[in-house]
C-alpha cells in the first residue's frame, strides 16, 4: 500500500480534502454566499435553511453545526457571511480557534453587492493560500471515519454492513475513532449497543439519548410505521424497525461503544463512539462532518445517493439489481457475498483500499456526480 | 461439497425463523445456507421470493415471535407456514404499535 497523504491542519487534526468553504450563518446569507462561489469556482458555498431565530438548545445545535463544519480537517479556510455581525463574529471565531484562515462578512449596511465583493476578494486569496497547502504522510488511524446507511433492505444487513463492520473494528483495533448514530433506528436492538458500552456511565448517557428520542416521537402521536421502515426499505424486503435496526447494527463492528455524544460534538476518545443523531441521511453526514469526520462509509441496498460538500461518502451494496441499475452511485460492489464469491473479509480489505485511495484524493462517486447535500437538523421550530 | 449447489437463501444465525432470498427464487427446492455455521438446508420455495425478500424456514403459530439475527425482529399477524414469503402482510413491529 503507497503511502497515505493527508492534510495536517494548524489543530494537528487531519483531512483528506482541502476545500475553502463560503459559509452563511443564517438562510438570507445564502444568495451572497452563493455568488461568491460562482466568482471564484475552487470554492464550494454551503446554503441551508436556518440561523434565524432559533433559540436554547436548537440555537446552540447551529452555531455547532456551522462551526464544526468549519472547523472541520477537510476544510482549509472559511469565509463566514451572515446578515448581522454579531452571529457572524461568533461563528467564525469558533472556527478560527482551530488555527485555520477565516474571514467575516454582515450584509446590513452593505448590502449584497458589496458584500459578495469583499468576499469574492478573501475568497481568492484564501482559494489560493489552500492550493499551496501539500498533503503529508499521515497514518490511517488519524482519520475520524463515520457511518450510516441508508435506503437499506436485506442486502444490507447480509453484505454492505457487515462489509463496513470489518473496517469499523480494523480501523479501531489501529487506535482510529469512528462514529454511527441513527438513535431511534436501533429499536429492537438497543440493548445490544447498551451491552457494548465501556462502562455504566456511558451506557447511562446512551440510555438517555434512545429514551429521549423514542419518547419525542411518542409525544407527536403520529404513526410512525408510515416512516419507519420506509416504502424503499419495504420494497426491498425489509418488515419491521427492529429487522431493519439488526441491519443497521450489523455496521458497527464487536469493539466497545467509549462515548454517546450530543449531536455535531466531536469526540474525544478514540474508538467507536455513538451520537444522538437523526437517521436522516443528509442531516446525518452534516453531524458527522461538524463533529470532524473526513470520510463517511454509507451501505445502501436499495440505493442512496447522499453525497456532503466536505465529507466524501463511499457508498457500499451488496444489492446486485442496485450495482447494476445505479451503478454510478456506488463506489464499492460486495453484491458478491451473497453468491459467497468471496469471504467477508475479503469484502473488508476491498473497502479499506478505497478508504485509502479515496483519503488519497480518489473521487467518490457523489463527489463526482455533484452531490453536496447538507442539511442542518433542527430540534425544534424557531421563535 | 460439490460443485456448490446454487444458494437461493442465506440465513443470518442457526435457529432463525427465516432466510433472505439472495436472487428472485421461483417456486419449488432451494438452497439455504446459514452463514454462522455455514449448513446448508433444503427448503422449498411455496411461492415467488423476490431478491431480499424473506421465506419462513419453519411453520409459524399467529401472534409469535419470528426470529432472525438470532432476535426478535417481528411477529405474526396470522399463522404462516414453512416456505411461505415473510413481510409485511403476514407480520408487525413487536415494537412500534400501528404497524401497518
Amino acid at each position: 500500500m503507497s503511502a497515505l497523504l493527508g492534510y495536517r491542519r494548524p489543530d494537528g487534526r487531519v483531512g483528506v480534502r482541502n476545500r475553502v468553504v463560503i459559509l452563511p450563518v443564517d438562510d438570507l446569507s445564502n444568495a451572497a454566499c452563493e455568488r461568491v462561489a460562482d466568482v471564484v469556482p475552487g470554492t464550494v458555498a454551503l446554503p441551508h435553511h436556518y440561523g434565524r431565530l432559533q433559540y436554547g438548545e436548537d440555537l446552540e445545535l447551529t452555531f455547532r453545526t456551522l462551526i464544526g463544519t468549519g472547523a472541520n480537517p477537510n476544510v482549509a479556510a472559511a469565509v463566514v457571511v451572515c446578515i448581522e455581525p454579531n452571529w457572524a463574529r461568533r461563528v467564525a471565531d469558533g472556527i478560527a480557534a482551530t488555527g485555520k484562515p477565516v474571514e467575516v462578512f454582515s450584509i446590513e449596511r452593505y448590502g449584497d453587492l458589496v458584500t459578495i465583493a469583499s468576499a469574492a476578494r478573501a475568497a481568492q486569496r484564501l482559494l489560493q493560500a489552500a492550493s499551496e497547502l501539500r498533503p503529508e504522510p499521515v497514518e490511517r488511524r488519524e482519520l475520524l471515519l463515520s457511518i450510516k446507511c441508508g435506503e437499506s433492505d436485506t442486502t444490507t444487513g447480509l453484505g454492505s454492513c457487515p462489509t463496513v463492520s470489518q473496517v469499523v473494528d480494523r480501523h479501531v483495533t489501529d487506535g482510529g475513532t469512528v462514529i454511527f448514530g441513527e438513535t431511534t433506528e436501533l429499536t429492537g436492538g438497543e440493548d445490544l449497543i447498551a451491552g457494548r458500552c465501556q462502562d455504566p456511565a456511558v451506557r447511562a448517557a446512551f440510555q438517555r439519548m434512545y429514551d429521549g428520542y423514542i419518547a419525542e416521537l411518542e409525544r407527536s402521536n403520529a404513526n410512525l410505521l408510515g416512516s419507519q421502515p420506509t416504502e424503499g426499505n419495504i420494497r426491498g424486503g425489509l418488515s419491521t424497525i427492529e429487522e431493519k435496526a439488526l441491519g443497521n447494527i450489523a455496521k458497527t463492528g464487536t469493539v466497545p461503544v467509549v462515548d454517546a455524544l450530543e449531536p455535531a460534538v466531536a469526540p474525544t476518545r478514540p474508538g467507536l463512539n455513538f451520537m444522538d443523531s437523526s437517521s436522516a441521511a443528509a442531516e446525518f453526514i452534516t453531524l458527522m462532518g461538524a463533529a470532524g469526520a473526513v470520510i463517511h462509509l454509507f451501505p445502501t441496498g436499495q440505493g442512496n445517493i447522499i453525497g456532503n460538500p466536505i465529507v466524501p461518502v463511499i457508498k457500499v451494496t451488496a444489492n446486485p439489481l442496485t450495482a447494476t441499475t445505479m451503478a454510478e452511485h456506488i463506489d464499492l460492489d460486495v453484491s458478491g457475498l451473497l453468491r459467497r464469491d468471496y469471504a467477508l473479509a475479503e469484502a473488508g480489505d476491498r473497502l479499506m483500499a478505497l478508504v485509502e485511495r479515496t483519503a488519497n484524493g480518489r473521487l467518490t462517486c457523489a463527489e463526482a456526480l455533484g452531490h453536496r447535500e447538507f442539511v442542518l437538523t433542527k430540534l425544534y421550530r424557531s421563535a | 461439497m460439490n460443485e456448490r449447489s446454487r444458494v437461493g437463501f442465506l440465513v443470518h444465525n442457526e435457529g432463525d425463523h427465516v432466510g433472505v432470498a439472495v436472487e428472485d427464487v421461483p417456486p419449488g427446492p432451494a438452497v439455504a445456507v446459514y452463514m454462522d455455521s455455514d449448513r446448508e438446508a433444503a427448503v422449498e420455495a411455496l411461492e415467488p421470493i423476490p431478491l431480499g425478500h424473506k421465506i419462513a424456514l419453519t411453520d409459524l403459530a399467529a401472534a409469535a415471535d419470528v426470529i432472525e439475527y438470532g432476535v426478535r425482529v417481528a411477529m405474526t399477524r396470522a399463522a404462516i407456514g414453512r416456505g411461505q414469503l415473510v413481510h409485511v402482510h403476514n407480520v408487525r413491529s413487536a415494537r412500534w404499535e400501528g404497524s401497518r
